[in-house]
């Protein structure tokens, strides 16, 4: 057989090693190669079948309980993942019964509590799956100094991200830190979110939430994101606020040191 | 306030006020049913239309859909409204209005003049009994031209945004993307990031990082970081680098107010851009970015259905003179725009009334994975568009974000409109590619230099 196809290589391949964006895939006359097309048709078939996938609480509330840790299963009002998908109203509020169950916690665990966290699904129960409770681990550790106490981990499927609002209200926390699966792309059916909310209560908008988003293996690592998180949740503390007013100021190394070429920037700024 | 009653055959439809007519007139999508305001049948849907057909323009004057008294961006719209420019359609009806923009009277040059005369209602109101074919036509004639460092808009030209983004912000994999970018021909409307993490430090990283490549090897574009307005004052306080300042914005105050911002603080991010007197062949640099059930995500609607409040986000818009607009269709998710078939139709909507109103349409052709779309639904409405005349698209690598997550034209997807619609980028971009050797194009064809520009070759040879 022929090995030679009418499709043009790109003359850039070696920038592949650079980033994992679909980069440098040669041409067909001007459009995309077969392979690249086809490899781009399964990853969205998978990305799909990620949306999909369900909410495995019961391994999280069990792992969690290996880890001395409690956690309450709760559930949002929408009743199915396709009435979740079109109505997100419903995946923001709890069900009346999680609502009573977390009514019923706070009485009898008077006092309030600073943090609650809260692990939905959101719109990729994979990444939850994965990253959630390693990530928290390495908050739990980062902030062991801080003295907080944290409220029982609230499990919630079908869950949007303002649920949180609702659960750390009942709660009565000062602050809830939401771990949610982020839309899946085609090369990250896994990305975990991560918002920060200070004075959590029903109704508020998002310019009162901080987001670090992108979290996983290929993306934004543990470490990296509990460091500034943790930022944000002292700043959080002192200032009495989150959200726009409360600017991220702890990524200052990233852009410097995260520099994967090691030529002090990028190729395309390099000596002439 | 006014009631409107339609009665076709035996049968009589009554609508309690002009929001009521509006909402149940818009073509079903999503979004309206999961407000509420959504027409019951399809039958009750036409009723609307028809009521809507029948309504003068001039009532919009006087019954404003979200009070004046509650809203600025209806005493923006209401205080700026240019009567002397509506004059020549001030007479006639929604349908008339149709009619008149489908005719010989409407073309370039009056509809230029007529835009400032038009309220964001009265657009949105006659493109909810427009075809498909009518939003294309109608788009065709307009034109709207911005200039910074290039120009926008003009006829025969398409532009394309450079989006390399990268998961977590690292310059080198952003610098791969732009190079590909560039080498596809891509990236004459800007060299836009969104970027990972809001930051004020990783942003002006980012900006220095931007301004370097343009400058190194001059590249008649314009660079973004697409951050909140106030971070971009931020870093303009600085004394950082920059040329296009964003801000997402939607339709109404409180819907504003979800994204952190209002009209003041738009117009000190305005001022501070204005302020750096970067832009060679014009001024507007402002970038705003848009979408179809933005207003309703934040609860924020009034009442009022998604194609109307995204309307009157343009109207935020054009006060600001913007290098251009886009509206990011497909991003929002299926709760707003379930599938293909609404998407494609909210696109050209978007880009109709966006274009009717003097806004430099972009047009992010879009979805994502939880969207009942794919990527025939996107050449669909990417050639529609393309024979709309919209000034810009996105151009990502091989159609994948993988720092947002969804997927939008890639920079192959431009090179096919070009082909396809004899479509070429910006003047100033298009003799930078001729100069480099990167592409010329004669009768529509890319011919492609035989070798690669001898700057980007030395900057890969750092690579071996």
């Amino acid at each position: 057989m022929d090995n030679r196809t009418p499709s043009t290589d790109s003359p850039w391949l070696a920038l592949r090693t650079l980033t994992p964006a679909r980069i440098a895939l040669g041409r067909a006359g001007t459009s995309l190669p077969t392979g690249a097309q086809l490899d781009f048709q399964f990853a969205h078939a998978q990305a799909r079948d990620a949306v999909h996938l369900p909410f495995d609480h019961a391994a999280l509330s069990s792992e969690l309980a290996e880890r001395k840790r409690d956690s309450l299963l709760l559930r949002s009002a929408a009743s199915d993942r396709d009435q979740y998908l079109q109505r997100p109203d419903l995946g923001r509020r709890l069900h009346e019964e999680s609502a009573q169950a977390l009514r019923d916690h706070a009485q009898a665990n008077p006092g309030g509590m600073d943090v609650a966290i809260v692990i939905a699904d959101g719109l990729s129960a994979l990444a939850v799956h994965r990253h959630a409770l390693p990530f928290l681990a390495r908050l739990e550790e980062q902030s062991a100094s801080d003295g907080w106490r944290f409220a029982p981990v609230a499990l919630v499927e079908q869950g949007r991200v303002a649920v949180a609002d609702e659960i750390g209200q009942l709660l009565g926390a000062r602050m809830t830190v939401m771990l949610i699966g982020e839309r899946p792309g085609l090369s990250s059916p896994d990305s975990l979110g991560v918002y920060f909310t200070y004075g959590p209560r029903v109704g508020l908008t998002d310019a009162y939430r901080n987001c670090i988003s992108n979290v996983r293996l290929e993306g934004l690592s543990y470490g990296m994101a509990a460091h500034r998180l943790l930022y944000l949740m002292r700043e959080a503390c002192r200032r009495q606020l989150s959200g726009v007013k409360l600017k991220d100021e702890a990524g200052i190394q990233t852009l410097e040191e995260e520099d994967s070429n090691g030529r002090g920037g990028n190729f395309l700024l390099g000596e002439r | 306030m006014a009631s409107f009653v339609h009665t076709v055959g035996n049968q009589v439809y009554r609508f309690d006020s002009l929001k009521e007519v509006m909402a149940k007139a818009s073509p079903a999508r999503s979004g309206d049913f999961l407000a509420g305001v959504a027409a019951s049948s399809d039958g009750e849907r036409v009723a609307a239309q028809m009521a809507l057909a029948d309504i003068p323009l001039s009532h919009f004057l006087s019954e404003a859909l979200i009070p004046y008294e509650e809203d600025e961006v209806t005493r923006l719209i209401i205080d700026s409204h240019d009567a002397q420019a509506f004059a020549p359609v001030g007479h006639l009806t929604v349908g008339g209005l149709r009619d008149w923009l489908l005719g010989d009277e409407a073309d370039e040059h009056s509809l230029r003049a007529l835009a400032p005369g038009l309220t964001p209602e009265m657009a949105a109101a006659v493109s909810k009994i427009m075809r498909v074919q009518d939003l294309v036509l109608v788009a065709q004639k307009i034109r709207v031209i911005t200039r910074f460092r290039g120009t926008m808009g003009l006829r025969g030209r398409l532009s394309t945004r450079l989006q390399p983004n990268h998961p977590t912000d690292e310059p080198a994999g952003i610098a791969a993307s732009i190079l590909d970018g560039l080498l596809l021909g891509n990236g004459d409307a800007m060299i836009g990031i969104n970027p990972a993490t809001d930051s004020t430090s990783s942003i002006c990283e980012l900006l220095k990082m931007l301004d370097a490549i343009i400058q190194r090897y001059e590249i008649p574009t314009q660079a973004c970081v697409l951050t909140h307005v106030t971070t971009s004052i931020e870093a303009i306080n600085r004394g950082v680098p920059l040329d296009l300042v964003f801000q997402s914005i939607a339709g109404t105050e409180a819907a504003n107010a979800g994204f952190g911002i209002n009209l003041e603080v738009l117009r000190e991010g305005y001022e501070a851009g204005l302020s750096l007197n970067r832009g060679t062949l014009g001024q507007n640099l402002m970038y705003f970015e848009t979408g179809q059930g933005s207003a309703l995500s934040a609860d924020a609607h009034h009442g009022v259905d998604q194609q109307t409040c995204e309307s009157r986000a343009y109207a935020v818009a054009r006060h600001f003179k913007p290098f251009l607009v886009n509206t990011v269709v497909g991003f929002i998710g299926p709760e707003y725009l379930y599938n293909g078939k609404q998407i494609i139709r909210a696109g050209l909507e978007d880009h109709f009334c966006g274009k009717l109103l003097g806004v430099p349409m972009g047009c992010d052709i879009c979805y994502t994975n939880h969207a009942e779309a794919d990527q025939d639904d996107m050449d669909t409405l990417l050639t529609l568009l393309g024979v709309a005349g919209i000034n810009f698209i996105m151009g990502i690598p091989g159609s994948d974000d993988i720092m947002l997550n969804y997927q939008t034209t890639s920079f192959h997807d431009a090179l096919y409109a070009r082909q396809t619609l004899g479509l070429k980028p910006g003047p100033e971009f298009e003799a930078w590619l001729a100069r480099t050797g990167i592409f010329t194009q004669a009768d529509g064809r890319v011919r492609f230099g035989d070798n690669l520009p001898p700057a980007f070759r030395q900057a890969l040879a750092q690579l071996a």
